[in-house]
């Protein structure tokens, strides 16, 4: 008996050979577009949309667009791209000094630079923390002025681009810890502490936005006692913060459910307080778990500014309209329009890729 | 068993975690509670200086505000009150007609998003990424500017297909009209919409269930039929004709409510079809090959495999996005649809009863929210895997 025993025939002595991926199948773009009756049709129909619409655009943006110019070289047939030369600066900064325009410009320039230093997660510590509460200080104090020589400058004054920044950034940083503070309370074993963060959440997330925003604007200047005044922007503030809170809390919500309950347990068997277990080790991994979805909030947060234009504050889409109201050139709306959603675009599309990466990216630190 | 606690050491802590945490309790809700009657002093108190009686006496006073269009018959005239309902009346229409509209361009876009036409699926993420990543109240000011400055004059209207005409001063589309007797007429609309909607609600039905819905909307289809055929009614397109400087006859739609529509439904039917997407993609890949392989073609599978497992995914996060529909009309304001936070602003303004009219719009969207969700948990019952 020289043959092998039959179980050891079947088991491989060497490791078999690497074999080379499979070739990607690529189909031709030829046949994307030509494949069949239903590819051609569409991409007819593409073409021919594209050779109706294209020609008219290319006439109304390029060809008989007045690019520069005062007002009455505008009013023809083309798009009044003069108009945003000339008024840019204003749609972007408002009603603010024209000499003092650089400091809502660096305050601009530095949350720019900051949300780039904070997108690598390895960013995500407790000195990026204190950088972005630095850089809200250090911006309010730019904008109003009144310390180190800085001119004055009232709220009422403010406008544009920075007014929009001003309010994401802030409604956030209000709104976060008190979106905490909710879902925390939704989540107690305390009924009255539950039954009135539910309250609050719900009742928030059930009315329209621009019906707080009147809250605040009607309502809020008379439940305040004499004497106590808050000014526009400061309302407009409240509104979007309570907003921002109870959808932020939601979200969070989600995050908290997927800790699992041993977590706790596991802190409260060291020994550590409620207080030290949920700062310590649910909130961390909570907020972990649900990033993605929080820098989809943001983006709603950045799109809900532009509401504040109902209760006549100044941020880039009033600025934009308050452009138009110019005698001297005729009113290019959609040109305007057309701007202001190009500059939000930018910013909110920055952010939803951003989002997207995270999601994509493999799982990252304690959740998982 | 019985699980008597006994004193010790054990117990006492218990019992002292619990007694903070009631007097814990107890002191928010008294800071809860005081907050609140400061805040309601405060306002009496200013309501008081200012020389606002409070009251709902109000609502039964005219408004002598215009409404420029509306659903419900309205003047200047009219009281308060009915000017609320005439503004929720409106906000009601214009919600319909966004979910349902939207609904249907959703469902397409989520196909479209799915195809393996690149160019297709292309064009439709284009979409969907320009609309989601602005904000809705730049597109409505957009797509009015658009309506307003971007159409002809009434007089060179765009006329597209027969009977549609699209100018500056509006949309004119042909109205379906029934002539005859009014009564009739009425009773006849009442039994086509009463029976769409039985048989509209029997489609989310079971199919034992089903039935008897289907029954009542067949008997409501026959009444309108036998009342059509004895009555002698007919039915006829009426195109909109321009006679002299307007249109007159056809269905009329104002620049502001063509741009709301317009705008609103492009910007829900993104989110409506990301969901719709989302639900469908949920549905495991085994679905579709079980489906195909039983020799169903793919748009069998869809309809017959998929999109009923889908649904589960769907309806909640479709509901929300309904209800964002409803609080999306309020930005009527910012175009100048007439609509209820519309008719508010114009309250507080005609009479600064502003705690009243902020109260009514805030009972108005809570009680709306609040049907919706119970709406979405009945029809949730109604998707849910059958447990075993």
């Amino acid at each position: 008996m020289n043959s092998p025993p039959l179980a050891e025939a079947f088991v491989l002595a060497h490791p078999a050979p690497a074999r080379a991926a499979p070739a990607a199948r690529r189909t031709p773009v030829w046949r994307t577009l030509f494949g069949d009756a239903v590819s051609s049709g569409i991409t007819l129909a593409a073409l021919a949309g594209l050779l109706e619409l294209g020609p008219k655009l290319v006439s109304w943006g390029l060809v008989r667009a007045a690019w520069s110019g005062p007002g009455t070289a505008c009013g023809g047939q083309g798009a009044c791209w003069a108009f945003l030369r000339s008024k840019a600066p204003f749609i972007l900064f408002g009603i603010y000094p024209p000499e003092q325009r650089w400091r809502p410009a660096a305050m601009v320039a530095m949350f720019v630079l900051l949300a780039l230093w904070t997108l690598p997660p390895s960013r995500w510590t407790r000195l990026t923390l204190w950088l972005w509460a630095g850089a809200v200080a250090v911006a309010v104090l730019l904008m109003s002025g009144g310390v180190l020589g800085l001119t004055p400058v009232p709220t009422s004054a403010w406008g544009g681009l920075p007014v929009t920044v001003l309010l994401t950034v802030l409604s956030l940083a209000i709104g976060f810890p008190l979106g905490v503070a909710l879902a925390l309370g939704r989540r107690s074993e305390l009924p009255g502490l539950r039954w009135m963060s539910i309250a609050v959440i719900e009742l928030v997330r059930g009315l329209p936005l621009v019906t707080i925003l009147f809250i605040a604007a009607i309502l809020l200047p008379l439940m305040l006692p004499d004497g106590v005044k808050l000014d526009n922007l400061a309302r407009a503030l409240a509104a979007l913060t309570v907003f921002s809170a109870a959808y932020l809390a939601e979200v969070l919500r989600g995050g908290l459910q997927g800790v699992g309950a041993g977590q706790a347990e596991a802190g409260r068997a060291l020994g550590l307080s409620w207080w030290a277990t949920t700062r310590l080790i649910v909130l961390p991994q909570a907020v972990g778990n649900v990033i993605p979805a929080l820098t989809n909030t943001v983006v709603v947060i950045v799109k809900n500014t532009s509401l504040v234009l109902l209760v006549g504050l100044f941020d880039l889409l009033s600025a934009g309209r308050a452009a138009l109201t110019d005698p001297k050139w005729p009113g290019p709306y959609m040109e305007t329009y057309g701007f202001v959603a190009l500059i939000y675009f930018v910013i909110c599309f920055s952010i939803s890729r951003y989002a997207l990466w995270l999601e994509r990216r493999p799982a990252f630190g304690a959740s998982s | 068993m019985n699980t008597r606690r006994t004193g010790g050491p054990a117990a006492l802590r218990w019992s002292r975690a619990k007694w903070r945490n009631a007097l814990l309790q107890v002191l928010i809700l008294a800071a809860a509670i005081a907050g609140a009657l400061w805040l309601a002093r405060n306002t009496a108190a200013n309501l008081d200086e200012r020389g606002i009686a409070v009251g709902w006496g109000f609502l039964s006073r005219p408004g002598y505000f215009p409404i420029s269009q509306s659903v419900l018959p309205y003047s200047a005239s009219d009281t308060i009150g009915w000017a609320f309902a005439v503004g929720l009346a409106n906000t009601l229409l214009m919600s319909v007609l966004i979910v349902v509209l939207s609904t249907v361009l959703g469902f397409a876009l989520a196909l479209a998003r799915r195809s393996s036409k690149v160019l297709v699926a292309g064009l439709a993420a284009a979409v969907v990424d320009v609309l989601r990543n602005t904000p809705v109240i730049v597109q409505l000011l957009f797509w009015y500017s658009l309506v307003t400055l971007g159409l002809p004059d009434i007089h060179r209207a765009l006329h597209p297909i027969a009977g549609v005409f699209l100018s500056n001063r509006g949309v004119y589309l042909p109205a379906l009209k029934i002539d005859g007797p009014a009564v009739p007429v009425r009773l006849v609309w009442l039994g086509l919409a009463a029976g769409a909607l039985l048989a509209g609600s029997a489609s989310i039905l079971r199919p034992g269930r089903r039935r008897i819905l289907l029954y009542a909307a067949a008997l409501a289809w026959a009444i309108a039929a036998l009342i059509w055929a004895t009555v002698g009614l007919s039915v006829g397109l009426r195109p909109p004709r321009l006679e002299h400087v307007n249109f007159i006859g056809g269905l009329q739609l104002s620049p502001e409510f063509a741009a709301m529509a317009l705008g609103l439904v492009l910007y829900s039917s993104v989110y409506v079809g990301e969901i719709i997407r989302g639900g469908i993609e949920a549905v495991p890949k085994g679905q579709w090959e079980a489906g195909l392989s039983l020799g169903l073609t793919r748009s069998q599978t869809l309809r017959l495999l998929i999109l009923p497992q889908a649904f589960r995914t769907i309806i909640p996060p479709l509901t929300s996005q309904y209800i964002n529909v409803v609080k999306n009309t309020t930005l009527a304001l910012v175009v100048g649809y007439p609509d209820i936070s519309f008719v508010a602003a114009s309250a507080i303004s005609e009479t600064g009863q502003a705690v009243e009219c902020v109260v009514i719009l805030m009972a108005v969207f809570l009680l709306i929210s609040l049907l919706a969700a119970a709406g979405m948990n009945t029809l949730n019952r109604k998707f849910a895997l059958p447990s075993r």
